[in-house]
């Protein structure tokens, strides 16, 4: 036999202490926790979900930062596409130009037939180029018995591409011509052809002028600037561009995005709050209650809405042309009830089944125990996701019924009534549509990726299989 | 079966009644007067045009005199042009946007299904982000942005072509139709197009499309005879709701395409207080409206029995 198994005390030592062997290693989390958790993980959401607070941020800080009254017109500076700085140019008025005229003693270069007309020679620009005026001037051309003047934006590339007829000199002996026709702060190409009568020269010159924005002293003055001649002066800058009325856009759309989202935003909360009740009582109590109270919700759900939303309009005495923010929000809030309403009162008929519900019960919880410690934050994340996909559809409500014009009125804006003034400007100013459109669009886009993000993170049920 | 009809058409029935009533009193609220503008110059002609309106009634009297009008299917004679009964003008401009509205519809349904299929066919793979892409921008651009730029495309397109395909509005042909239908079934295209995506990709996990796998069929005959048949279920459910959107969202395509629909003509009927043409076309829309929704849920009710059967427990 081996040797005895005598152990000894020595033998023995205390085994390391496996501390906290019972505890989970993760923190527990709570539902919320989890959610945000899960929230934080989807890009798409959490990308919205900033989205959603930098147009907060642009609606309710933009007016401070961006001190600029929306409702000031300034006819001079209509449909502004976007710019940053402008300065602008003192001039004297412009008066009364002469032009140039060739002296009756000095002798016309011959016309000596239609086919040999040369294109007119190079052009001089008469004092500075500014919006106020181009005055242009050039030689007599051989053979010309009359001079036309075109204006383009770019290069010409051939003589079909001279751009806008601007006129034409009456004689041969004029040799001027004073352009004042809508004229921007940018470059334009000044074309001009002599024609022999019947026949317009083949070759052309084109010359390239800078244009400087200009204000005339009388027009300083009218607006309280000192003014003096040939010095500049700073003018307020329109980063968004101005509109019809010369309004400033980046203000409006500020002041435009107060009144959208105060109604996409401030009557989802009204009418989901009237819906969690609603749908909480008629779920809580069941039976013939519920049975009414459902048919009422199933009976509104069928009103057509829109029909509906402008009816309210009128019953409200609200005429066409005016604005109507309140009756808008009570008409979607009466009419966009329902729907959370039947959505709170399923979940709650299945809670009430429930085997915590029935314990809390058996324990004997009075039942506004049960609807505020059970009911209700078991419906919560649904309420939520309710809440975040009803936001969007009344700013869309809004947007559609400001833009048929029975919505919000000029001058309060909106982002529908802009697009609405915008769309009839679209072609020749873009930029008047395109921004309202644009943040609608933002809006509802942001909106509708968090309500899908949310649906995910808080209601594994509803997860949009994605 | 019969009884669930019953009690659809019940519902309705108090609906329409509902909406008719609402819009009388929504008229009769409004401090505005159709006969306020220069046609009533003195006192007499005044009262002679309140005569001629049935206006110097008592509104009770009114209601019913409307009422009983309406259950005869004769909405009245218009305020804003003479002689003109709003049933005509009804006749006149509904057909205009029910083509419209069908054309739409059409588009929408048959797009929906296609692309939804697609997204779930292509699943995580690049035709799906595509297609998805444009469903959100579907779904977040407002509509009359979409006729905007519509109209702005096909105003270059037909600089460049140097041709005239399509008109930038106005009615007449198929080629007038096209672009309108398409921008006002583009919502609904979106809606549908993720509903049957989600719906595909629900069915595709079921167990009689495995066992359909391992009886071993084809590929194409699973799709098309048991994953397309099944997912377009629920497609069906939301079309009732989808011909109000496309109803109403004529208004604003149809004011921008310049198209001579019921929908321009209600808007304008608003800005000019016609009492009515608002209250003939509204409970017209709103009868409308009503009776497609219930028609569409009785016939989904005989392609999916198992709705039926809820209805009636």
């Amino acid at each position: 036999m081996n040797k005895a198994f005598a152990p000894a005390l020595a033998d023995f030592a205390p085994a390391p202490a496996r501390q906290k062997m019972d505890t989970i290693s993760r923190p527990s989390l709570s539902y919320w926790q989890d959610a945000w958790q899960r929230l934080k993980i989807n890009k798409r959401a959490l990308v919205s979900l900033y989205l959603v607070l930098g147009l907060l941020i642009f609606t309710l800080l933009g007016p401070i930062l961006w001190n600029y009254d929306p409702a000031l017109q300034d006819l001079d500076s209509i449909s502004q596409a976007p710019s940053f700085s402008t300065t602008a140019l003192f001039v004297d008025d412009p008066g009364i130009w002469e032009g140039v005229l060739l002296q009756e003693s000095s002798t016309l270069p011959p016309v000596t037939g239609q086919s040999a007309v040369l294109g007119a020679t190079r052009l001089n620009i008469e004092g500075t180029a500014t919006t106020q005026y181009v005055r242009l001037s050039w030689e007599p051309v051989e053979g010309g018995a009359y001079y036309l003047v075109y204006r383009n934006d770019h290069q010409p590339e051939s003589a079909e591409d001279l751009g806008l007829p601007l006129g034409q000199t009456l004689t041969a002996r004029e040799l001027s011509f004073e352009d004042r026709l809508q004229l921007q702060p940018q470059t334009y190409y000044y074309t001009i052809i002599a024609s022999g009568g019947l026949r317009e020269a083949s070759d052309f010159a084109t010359e390239a002028v800078e244009l400087e924005r200009a204000i005339t002293v009388s027009q300083a003055l009218e607006r309280n600037l000192p003014a003096t001649p040939g010095t500049r002066v700073e003018l307020s800058a329109h980063p968004f561009g101005t509109d019809y009325l010369g309004r400033d856009l980046l203000a409006r759309t500020m002041m435009g995005a107060q009144v959208s989202l105060f109604i996409g935003i401030a009557a989802p909360f009204i009418f989901v709050l009237l819906g969690v009740i609603y749908g909480g009582v008629s779920g809580y109590f069941g039976g013939k209650i519920d049975l009414l109270m459902m048919r009422f919700a199933e009976f509104v759900i069928a009103l057509p809405f829109l029909l509906f939303m402008i009816l309210f309009r009128i019953g409200f005495g609200i005429g066409p042309g005016e604005s109507g923010i309140f009756p808008m929000l009570v008409a979607l809030v009466l009419l966009s009830w329902p729907n959370v309403a039947r959505i709170v009162r399923g979940q709650v008929l299945q809670l009430r089944e429930e085997a915590f519900v029935q314990a809390a019960r058996l324990l004997g919880a009075n039942p506004a125990y049960l609807i505020f410690r059970h009911m209700i934050p078991n419906t919560m994340g649904l309420i939520l996701v309710t809440l975040t996909f009803a936001i969007p559809m009344a700013i869309f409500t809004e947007a559609f019924l400001s833009f048929i014009g029975m919505g919000v009125a000029p001058p309060t804006p909106s982002w529908g009534s802009m697009s609405n003034e915008g769309i009839r400007s679209m072609l020749s100013t873009p930029h008047e549509l395109l921004f309202p459109a644009f943040f609608i669009s933002v809006t509802v886009l942001a909106f509708n990726l968090l309500g899908d993000g949310l649906r995910d993170a808080l209601d594994s049920r509803m997860r949009s299989r994605e | 079966m019969t009884l669930y009809i019953l009690k659809r058409l019940a519902i309705g029935i108090v609906t329409i009644w509902f909406i008719a009533t609402a819009t009388f009193i929504a008229m009769h609220l409004v401090p505005g007067n159709p006969l306020a503008n220069e046609k009533a110059t003195t006192e007499v002609i005044r009262a002679n045009l309140e005569r001629r309106y049935g206006l110097d009634k008592p509104v009770t009297e009114q209601y019913i005199i409307y009422m009983g009008n309406m259950l005869r299917g004769d909405f009245g004679i218009a305020f804003s042009e003479e002689n003109r009964s709003v049933n005509d003008i009804i006749r006149e401009h509904f057909p205009v946007s029910a083509t419209l509205g069908v054309l739409a519809l059409l588009f929408a349904t048959l797009g929906g299904v296609l692309w939804g299929a697609l997204t779930a066919i292509y699943r995580n793979r690049w035709p799906d982000y595509v297609i998805m892409f444009f469903v959100i921008l579907g779904i977040s651009v407002p509509s009359f942005v979409f006729a905007a730029l519509s109209q702005w495309l096909i105003l270059n397109l037909n600089q460049v072509t140097g041709s005239s395909i399509l008109p930038v509005a106005g009615w007449g042909n198929f080629r007038y139709m096209l672009v309108p239908a398409l921008v006002l079934g583009m919502s609904t295209m979106a809606y549908l197009t993720r509903m049957m995506r989600s719906s595909m990709l629900e069915v595709s996990n079921t167990d009689y499309i495995r066992t359909a796998r391992a009886k071993g069929l084809s590929t194409t005959r699973i799709f098309i005879f048991h994953q397309l048949r099944n997912a377009i279920l629920p497609v069906i459910t939301v079309l009732g709701p989808a011909i109000a959107i496309i109803t109403t969202g004529g208004f604003v395509v149809e004011s921008v395409f310049a198209i001579p629909g019921l929908g321009r003509y209600f808007v304008q009927a608003v800005a000019q207080l016609d009492y009515t043409v608002i209250m003939g076309t509204t409970v017209f829309f709103g009868a409308f409206l009503v009776l497609m929704v219930i028609l569409v849920d009785i016939l989904y009710s005989f392609i999916d029995p198992r709705i039926r059967l809820q209805a009636e427990q």
